[in-house]
């Protein structure tokens, strides 16, 4: 598959069903490994990147689960491809720098990416759409089973998993759900609900990554620990946070509901209005407004608007996809024009 | 009071507790905000990592480790610099710091979890058998039978001391 055909799909991941999917936009679980004797990316020369690469490449061309995957070497994207990548959650920052020996393995539904050469030589990631992590590990955990047949993995009796950063040593394992919270956020007690979480050993960031502010109120929280607790044990943990936390968004949205319908419904329909009537807008002001009408759609005020396709926008309205969209580079005026027409297009604006 | 930092009057006062053991730290408003600020720039887990590396240096005297990694050539004084480990060997070579520092991140310094399918028949039924143990005593600790616990507790050091010649 080339890179230019993921454009006309996004990932199975942002469907938009599954548990509470109506907060929880999807789940994740990302696995680094290593392979035994051979130094780690940061201290690996070219040569041995590209050995690492061609030996993980020979692995994963004998596994039958990736044969509807396609490998993608950094070196040969240009500036676009990478960011689209990024944008797409399917390789981080880190990976679109420093091309040497780096690839990036995706199946066809995006459920799976496999980042080699990136912080450690594997990063194993799975995506699947709502509260779902169970099934998260059962496919990540046969795959790492699969890999492990044929690759030697770095590994200690004492440690566990050996990586780069003694942060993921032990599984090497870090579980993450995306979550929408926007009537936490306009009842003012996300600063609670976070502070909350970081004292739990769990750490939470923006929609957008690693660094980034929270925006479309949309928050990643993701486990910290990986050395002393079984992934299983570590991803029931996760479970039993989120579930507070989706208890909480859901009481502060019928508290919002209850108390303050008209204004409410008032900012669902204006975002709406906007969104499908403007002819120029930027991404800031889009996420902001999408968000409401995710809102909108999941209190059944909005109905002719699917959740999935709010979903998908997230990501679509991104600088590399308005331009792999257009087929074009294209300036930040153009791309802010094309946003909105694209907005249009998608929520049956005029 | 003063400032650990810079000798002006210190009117920020940190205190971390680590097993037991309290390190404090005095700052005047101006370092504690450019301490802030250098915090907020570089809030990257690597950063953190050498910011866990380096505590109770301010206050106890720099002891500079003169470790290197015989595989990778790497010097502990470059982990603690950058924050990545350079290959799997460094984890033998730092065994004694990084056991200190795997305890102070995660709060435990043994693997509970997965072990890979390619690896050594016997090798692989001992962390099986250890973890078992493992989630044997927490529950014995947790029914209160301590009688059992201290058995488990002492099978699991005899495997253990066995393990740390294995790596």
């Amino acid at each position: 598959m080339r890179l230019d055909e993921f454009i006309e799909n996004t990932g199975e991941w942002l469907k938009g069903t599954g548990e509470s999917a109506n907060i929880v936009m999807s789940s994740r679980i990302r696995l680094a490994r290593n392979l035994a004797g051979t130094p780690f990316p940061n201290k690996a020369s070219k040569k041995e990147l590209n050995q690492i690469l061609t030996t993980v490449h020979n692995a994963i061309e004998q596994i039958g689960y990736f044969k509807n995957s396609s490998l993608f070497k950094i070196s040969e994207l240009d500036n676009v491809d990478k960011q689209f990548l990024i944008e797409r959650h399917l390789i981080s920052h880190d990976h679109a720098t420093n091309p040497d020996g780096k690839a990036v393995l995706i199946s066809r539904e995006e459920v799976l990416s496999l980042m080699i050469n990136e912080e450690d030589h594997l990063r194993i990631q799975v995506m699947q759409s709502g509260l779902n992590l169970d099934q998260t590990w059962e496919i990540i955990n046969n795959i790492d089973d699969a890999l492990s047949e044929f690759l030697n993995f770095s590994y200690s009796m004492h440690w566990g998993y050996l990586t780069a950063c003694p942060t993921n040593t032990g599984t090497a394992m870090r579980g993450s759900v995306m979550l929408h919270l926007p009537a936490l956020v306009m009842t003012k007690q996300i600063n609670k609900v976070m502070a909350a979480i970081s004292k739990l050993n769990f750490a939470s960031r923006g929609f957008y990554g690693e660094g980034t502010q929270a925006s479309g109120n949309i928050y990643q929280i993701s486990n910290q620990l990986s050395l002393g607790h079984s992934e299983q044990d570590v991803l029931q943990n996760i479970k039993g946070l989120i579930r507070q936390v989706i208890e909480q968004e859901e009481q502060a949205r019928q508290a919002l509901m209850l108390q303050n319908k008209p204004m409410l419904e008032d900012k669902i329909f204006r975002s709406v209005g906007l969104l499908r009537n403007a002819r120029i807008i930027s991404s800031q002001e889009t996420v902001d407004l999408l968000s409401m009408v995710r809102l909108g759609t999941d209190l059944g005020i909005l109905k002719n608007i699917t959740r999935k396709t709010v979903n998908e926008l997230f990501i679509t309205i991104q600088p590399a996809h308005l331009q792999k969209i257009g087929g074009k580079k294209l300036n930040a005026a153009e791309r802010d024009a094309r946003r909105a027409a694209l907005i249009r297009k998608k929520l049956g604006g005029s | 009071m003063k400032c650990d930092l810079c000798n002006k009057k210190a009117t920020v006062h940190l205190t971390e507790i680590v097993d037991d053991q309290m390190s404090e730290m005095h700052l005047c408003e101006e370092c504690a905000r450019e301490k802030s600020v250098q915090m907020e720039q570089q809030f990257g887990l690597s950063d953190l990592l050498a910011g866990l590396t380096d505590f109770g240096k301010q206050t106890k005297t720099a002891d500079k480790v003169d470790l290197k990694c015989p595989t990778c050539g790497i010097t502990y004084d470059d982990f603690r610099k950058f924050g990545r480990l350079g290959c799997g060997d460094c984890y033998t070579a730092f065994r004694t710091h990084l056991s200190t520092l795997l305890k102070k991140i995660h709060g435990s310094n043994h693997h509970f979890g997965k072990t890979p399918k390619r690896m050594p028949k016997a090798a692989k039924k001992k962390v099986e058998n250890l973890q078992d143990l493992k989630g044997k005593l927490l529950e014995a600790i947790q029914e209160e039978d301590f009688e059992k616990a201290a058995v488990l507790r002492d099978k699991i050091r005899e495997i253990e001391a066995n393990k740390d010649n294995e790596t």
